[in-house]
């Protein structure tokens, strides 16, 4: 009665690599045939996707060897069954995705700027960075050196903005849209919640009408309406159109976004700031605001997301920025038909951009969490 | 003791006067840009007023499967075509997106290690490329299709070419009224039926089988009938008659683009509402559900999803109201929507900047509002109810 039997091994299906398959991709038959299929399509789609854009693709030269100049030389068009992508459009017209039609001679006051931006925008993202403080009085000041460098004046050649193309437009829109609609969106946030009936209802009015309609009718607004509002002799130019209208756009999401924090501050926060005798600015700018903003810079990076993204909408203003050089690539003749060449690299150059940020507004999320339940800060 | 002087110390005097102030100067900058658009457009030439919404239009527009649309309409029938290819895509567009999101949000939680990348891999890909470049580059793969000599043929009735998708187009008979009406009772009375069986469920706990009886309903009442009444519809096939396809409907593939990105762009995002919704539902409740001896499907549809929800529809309406604005970009591809037809053409061949503008913009906010409250009714409606 009282044998003692040997405790049974676990089961070989259930540790190291066959028990991971076994628990992640083959759990049950309808889990099995699932993981299967997706495998038989991926085997499918990653070997042709790798040869097309790589393996078999023309970087400069095509498989004769000769440098292509046209859509002739490409290898998918003498080789239809076996030829992979052409990045020789992209190669050929890598200036023009760059930096618009602005003047060769000039061009180093854009790459100039570039690398200003860089050492203006990196300290701002990380709060551990080496004489962060120093390095943000250049942020505040960048602004006006980047517009005299891109612009011209101040004894450098003017640059038109209509010259202005590429990446070069998509920055600049993108960025001044977000710089200058932080500020604004702080004003309309703090309108809205203000206790005169009259700003807070204005305020209110502006956020909701821009929030309601979509920003390509806001680019109308700015292309054919804004004109006509403006006196005699004052022109602007199409970017500065187009900005204001980015800017007032990105502004009342800013605002929302800015309002949602404002409402996360505990009433406790406004009542000890009154109590110890400070006004209505005193008490936003150095008590309420800096938590505020804190905790909304996830949020702010989303919508800064989705405004870098929506920067395309000004082709049909008829900008040339990214996307709309890169059509203007598609639009010539010894180019034709590399559509599927063009919107990759297009496509890429954004999903660098936006997932580098999504990226980033996640560690913040995190940073903030773990500093939130830590009660430091 | 208060100085009778500074009157600017008195919180009520300051805030009239600061109201004041704001108010004389919006008042000030309005007269100003009334004045200058007056002057401005008086010096171009330009008419002003609601007349030129009778003139005759004078262009075609390709796609209005609504309004039979002639040149020779006026421009407030390119309004009326305009809003109702607007609705069309992003109704369209919100039930697919609504589909194919909970789905992908489902199957990011699913223990399907592979299914799970997949599903994330497309989730950071369609959110991080600008939307109007999807779409373009949808139509782009649209019109790279067969011309329609050589369309492609399923069972001979659909053909699919770069000119658009051709399927027959049923045509309603007499009789077939009764049948559609037929359908809507079945509908009424399946929704009374589910608050009777609720409510006696929840006062004797007698169970009521809701969903065959409602199926069988809706299915097969309207079919009876219709089989009765000696099937009223018959269909119009398309047929290649010299250049083109006579007969049948056309989904053209400014339409197809428009909601074949919509769809997906929107559809990650939604993706990512329900999945972070289900996954605020706690641990505990499904253990609580489980320990209770509920059936797994059960737990899902009576524990977690109506405790999902009310954290989904908050976004899950901002993702509407953002998919009705974007369908907007269709003027990239030339689908006639209202900013493209109305906004668009009619604008450049009126030269009535202020109201086209003033009409699309009025048109969006009266739809996104619309949208807003029947949402808000949806959420009260789902809301944690404290007794």
């Amino acid at each position: 009665m009282n044998e003692i039997t040997e405790s049974r091994k676990p089961p070989v299906a259930t540790t190291g690599v066959l028990g991971w398959l076994r628990a992640n991709l083959f759990s049950n038959w309808v889990n099995s045939l699932i993981s299967l299929f997706v495998i038989y399509i991926l085997f499918q789609f990653i070997p042709w996707i790798l040869n097309w854009t790589i393996f078999a693709a023309d970087f400069k030269y095509n498989f004769n060897g000769e440098e292509i100049v046209n859509r002739e030389m490409c290898s998918r068009v003498l080789d239809p069954e076996n030829g992979g992508a052409c990045w020789a459009i992209i190669y050929v017209r890598f200036y023009q995705f760059m930096y618009g039609f602005y003047p060769r001679d000039e061009v180093w006051r854009v790459n100039l700027s570039y690398f200003l931006l860089v050492v203006a925008v990196v300290p701002l993202l990380f709060d551990r960075f080496p004489y962060r403080k120093h390095f943000l009085k250049f942020t505040y000041i960048f602004p006006i050196i980047a517009f005299f460098l891109l612009n011209g004046g101040l004894g450098l050649e003017s640059i038109s903005t209509n010259k202005w193309g590429g990446l070069l437009v998509t920055l600049v829109l993108g960025c001044t849209g977000i710089a200058l609609a932080f500020p604004l969106g702080i004003i309309l946030a703090l309108g809205r919640r203000s206790n005169l009936p009259v700003i807070s209802m204005m305020c209110t009015l502006f956020i909701e009408f821009i929030r309601g309609v979509p920003l390509i009718t806001l680019l109308f607004f700015g292309m054919v309406m804004l004109p006509l509002f403006l006196p005699e002799g004052i022109d602007m130019d199409g970017l500065a159109r187009v900005l204001v209208a980015v800017t007032l756009f990105q502004s009342a999401y800013m605002a929302e976004v800015i309002r949602g924090g404002l409402q996360a501050i505990p009433q406790g926060q406004y009542e000890a700031a009154r109590s110890i005798g400070l006004s209505y600015w005193q008490m936003n700018m150095k008590v309420v605001l800096p938590q505020a903003i804190r905790i909304s810079i996830p949020s702010i990076v989303n919508t800064s997301i989705g405004l870098f993204k929506d920067t395309t909408l000004v082709i049909i203003v008829g900008l040339l920025d990214l996307l709309g050089i890169g059509r203007g690539a598609l639009a010539d003749t010894t180019w034709l038909g590399l559509a599927y060449e063009v919107y990759f690299f297009v496509s890429l150059v954004f999903f660098i951009f936006t997932f580098a940020m999504s990226r980033y507004s996640l560690y913040l999320e995190k940073k903030l969490k773990t500093g939130i339940n830590m009660g430091a800060d | 003791m208060r100085s009778n002087l500074n009157f600017f110390s008195d919180e009520k005097f300051r805030s009239i006067f600061f109201q004041t102030l704001v108010i004389g100067l919006f008042a000030l900058g309005i007269y100003f840009i009334v004045q200058t658009t007056a002057y401005n457009l008086e010096k171009r030439n330009i008419a002003t007023g609601w007349r030129f919404l009778t003139d005759p239009a004078g262009f075609d527009i390709s796609f209005s499967p609504f309004i039979n649309f002639k040149s020779t309409d006026t421009h407030l029938d390119v309004y009326f075509v305009g809003v109702l290819n607007t609705l069309l895509v992003s109704v369209c567009g919100c039930i697919a997106a609504t589909i194919l999101g909970f789905l992908v949000g489902i199957i990011r939680l699913s223990s399907n290690w592979l299914l799970v990348r997949v599903a994330y891999i497309y989730v950071e890909f369609t959110r991080n490329v600008p939307l109007l470049l999807q779409i373009i580059l949808w139509y782009s793969i649209l019109i790279q299709l067969p011309r329609i000599k050589q369309a492609l043929e399923f069972l001979d009735i659909f053909f699919i070419s770069n000119r658009g998708i051709y399927s027959p187009r049923p045509v309603f008979e007499n009789g077939f009224s009764y049948v559609f009406i037929a359908f809507i009772l079945a509908l009424i009375s399946s929704y009374i039926i589910r608050r009777w069986a609720k409510k006696r469920q929840d006062e004797t706990g007698k169970q009521f089988p809701v969903i065959s009886t409602a199926f069988g309903m809706i299915i097969f009442v309207p079919l009876l009938l219709f089989f009765i009444l000696g099937s009223p519809l018959s269909f119009d096939y398309p047929a290649l008659k010299g250049f083109n396809f006579k007969g049948g409907m056309v989904i053209r593939p400014e339409f197809i683009a428009m909601f074949l990105a919509l769809t997906i762009y929107t559809a990650a995002f939604i993706s990512e509402t329900v999945r972070s919704g289900i996954l605020s539902v706690t641990k505990g409740q499904r253990e609580a559900s489980a320990s209770l001896g509920l059936k797994k499907s059960w737990i899902m549809r009576l524990i977690i999803i109506p405790q999902a929800l009310r954290v989904i529809v908050p976004p899950l309406t901002s993702q509407y109201l953002n998919l009705t604005k974007n369908s907007s970009l269709g003027i990239a591809v030339g689908y006639a929507d209202l900013v493209h037809g109305f906004g668009g053409i009619s604008l450049n061949q009126t030269g009535q900047a202020i109201e086209c503008m003033v009409i699309v913009m009025a048109t969006y906010l009266t739809i996104s509002l619309t949208i807003s409250v029947f949402m808000n009714i949806y959420n009260k409606s789902i809301q944690f109810k404290e007794k």
